[in-house]
């Protein structure tokens, strides 16, 4: 029979053209949509990863307390040796030494006197080990306008926006005016190595990024790191698996009353990442529900229409002796066929679309000018298992069930009653 | 008396009981300035910074004419060794041996803690005599370690003073100032300091050793020692000129 129905649906247009291509629209933006939603929020919790929060961060608990500061005299001092232990117990997750600093910069005239000056925030990243993989983290090869990534000591990036103000150029020493790990005024001379341009207008305003070594002897922070940030092995943040290990890591220090114990935080535990990840999540689920009842709707009213449309045919089957149980099955079975063909095409159709924008990307940066929340200035979707499944809820379920409800007519219609209807 | 003489008079007594306090209050100021400010002086000393972390202790030497004119040296330890500070006027440079650097601390900069210290570059700068930019009135006595002291309120005279307004409790005997407070305009205290250690030198009393305290950070506040003070010494003009800090 399911040879035979798929027969008449292939042969006659009118029955499966349009209930189709109705399903492929409505699945194709579900999956679409879903994709989008992961993408866009996912991005910006990576992005905020791996400039800042990491998906877990190691630091002591009183630079926890003020981390938005970025207190640097309340540093972890020993980081080699936490790095190690953390490399030791946690071999699956990438681990990273940072040091974030603010200061200002300055650029002296070939007298050594100030030529120019601006604020800047700074980035010490385990560069030149070439270990901890924080240049590629950080696509810093992909961000350089001009120059090279530091390859010696005493080398630093510096943003391209930033290198315009303070009029310095690859191969130009500055000096960082900063604060050391005791609070003092330290000074510091970088000689440039290139100028990069992240596409994020508040990093692109003034930022200076150098080897942890070197930002270690400039702020007096000797084997000290405000933070050792680790990744899960995924690559992405996974909220759940992050708390389970910072809570798996803090009982180890829970007996101890130093406020310079380390402490483990998750990145939704982070700043103003809590809600944001919080958010992320009621929302992602609360558009793809809202999505899913509406695409139902529609395609529930598909099914509806479908089994009306038809309502000539039935009869004429009723009456040629055809059983109304048979009748409303066959419909049911066709709806599946539909319902079926439909989701195939519209969750390829979808996932198509969502591939594009995932490596192409949508340019929002001329939107993002003046923003002061490190944002992504491309917007891209994100592929997950979900959107393979996903679009078959309202494309398959939906429709089947439009169709179930519609055939419910079937049962009430009466065979004495059938020719008058057909005559009329 | 005629109660109506009493009703005129009262508010005029009260007037010239004011007069006298504050009368009072210049005279006690100008004893300490005249105390603790001299044509020029060379002064070692020693700071010591009590920090959440520990502490840690540099020496420096500075050369200072009258409230203008200031030349520091770090001694020690070899991290500072070398760093040099000059305050000309309102303005002030710092040098640094490590970067061969001379630059003018300005703006927001002048905020910054000294070396981690509990003092900003901007106490630093703050050197003026008190009678020069502050109003003052004697508000009480008190007792600090046995001394009896007056207690004087000042107000700034103008704006752009770095303290709207002090808190100080003089010696009543030796006219230095025992315990200060100091205060934004919002009234909030901002720092405390607590000298102590009073010395006489060449005929002027001076407190030797002062405890400051940023009360906006956590840790036990910076003490700050004098070691050895001459006062009107035969300083070199050169000093005071951005030329030295590289030398």
């Amino acid at each position: 029979m399911i040879k035979f129905l798929v027969k008449g649906l292939l042969r006659d247009k009118s029955r499966s053209r349009l209930p189709v291509i109705v399903v492929t629209t409505g699945v194709m933006l579900t999956v679409f949509m879903h994709a989008y939603i992961t993408g866009f929020m996912g991005d910006t919790i990576e992005m905020n990863a791996k400039f800042s929060y990491g998906h877990v961060k190691v630091m002591t608990r009183a630079y926890g307390e003020e981390m938005d500061q970025v207190p640097n005299d309340l540093a972890l001092i020993g980081a080699g040796e936490m790095l190690a232990e953390l490399r030791q117990d946690y071999p699956d997750m990438a681990w990273a030494p940072r040091i974030q600093f603010g200061g200002l910069v300055d650029a002296p005239d070939q007298y050594g006197d100030t030529k120019a000056q601006g604020p800047a925030m700074g980035m010490g990243l385990d560069l030149l080990s070439k270990r901890s993989g924080e240049a590629d983290r950080l696509n810093l090869a992909g961000s350089l306008v001009r120059g090279t990534l530091p390859e010696n000591r005493g080398e630093a990036l510096v943003s391209e926006d930033f290198s315009q103000k303070l009029q310095v150029d690859p191969g130009d020493e500055i000096t960082l005016i900063g604060s050391s790990m005791y609070g003092g005024m330290v000074m510091h001379n970088f000689t440039i190595s290139g100028t990069l341009s992240f596409g994020i207008e508040i990093m692109d305003r003034g930022t200076i990024i150098a080897d942890i070594n070197d930002v270690q002897l400039a702020l007096d922070m000797d084997n000290a790191a405000g933070e050792i940030i680790g990744f899960l092995p995924g690559g992405f943040y996974d909220d759940k698996l992050a708390v389970e290990m910072a809570n798996e890591f803090n009982r180890l220090y829970e007996d101890d009353p130093d406020e310079f114990a380390p402490v483990m935080r998750s990145l939704s535990n982070q700043g103003t990442m809590g809600p944001y990840v919080e958010m992320t999540k009621v929302w992602s689920w609360y558009v793809t529900f809202v999505f899913i009842v509406a695409m139902s709707l529609v395609l529930w009213n598909a099914g509806l229409l479908g089994g009306l449309r038809r309502y000539g045919e039935i009869g004429i089957r009723i009456a040629m002796g055809e059983e109304k149980g048979h009748v409303y099955r066959s419909m049911i079975w066709e709806s599946v066929f539909i319902g079926i063909a439909g989701s195939v095409i519209g969750t390829g159709l979808g996932l198509l679309f969502a591939y594009i924008i995932q490596e192409k990307g949508i340019d929002i940066s001329g939107m993002m000018e003046g923003a002061s929340l490190m944002m992504p200035d491309m917007i891209r979707t994100r592929i997950t298992p979900m959107d393979y499944y996903i679009g078959f809820i309202p494309g398959l379920l939906s429709t089947v069930a439009g169709t179930m409800l519609a055939g419910i007519g079937i049962y009430k219609r009466e065979t004495a009653k059938l020719f008058k209807e057909l005559e009329a | 008396m005629n109660p109506a003489k009493i009703y005129l008079l009262a508010p005029l007594a009260l007037l010239m009981s004011l007069m006298v306090s504050a009368q009072d209050a210049e005279d006690i100021l100008d004893r300490v300035d005249r105390n603790m400010y001299s044509e020029n002086r060379i002064v070692e000393s020693s700071m010591t910074i009590h920090g959440r972390r520990g502490s840690r202790t540099m020496t420096a030497i500075t050369y200072s004419v009258g409230d203008e004119k200031s030349y520091t040296e770090y001694l020690s330890p070899p991290r500072e060794s070398g760093t040099k500070m000059l305050k000309l006027e309102n303005q002030l440079w710092i040098y640094s041996p490590s970067t061969d650097r001379v630059i003018q601390i300005s703006g927001h900069m002048l905020r910054q803690s000294v070396m981690g210290s509990d003092l900003s570059y901007e106490d630093m700068m703050d050197t003026h005599k008190l009678t020069d930019v502050y109003d003052a009135e004697v508000t009480g006595e008190d007792t600090i370690d046995g001394r009896d002291t007056w207690v004087l309120e000042l107000t700034a005279k103008t704006d752009g003073i770095t303290y709207h307004s002090r808190k100080i409790w003089i010696d009543t005997g030796r006219y230095v100032p025992l315990r200060e407070e100091l205060f934004a305009r919002s009234g909030q205290l901002l720092k405390l300091t607590e000298l102590s250690d009073v010395k006489n030198f060449e005929g002027r009393w001076f407190p030797t050793t002062t405890l400051f305290r940023d009360m906006l950070k956590e840790g036990d506040g910076t003490e700050f020692k004098i070691t050895t003070i001459k006062f009107d010494q035969q300083i070199p003009e050169h000093l005071f000129s951005r030329a030295a800090l590289r030398q």
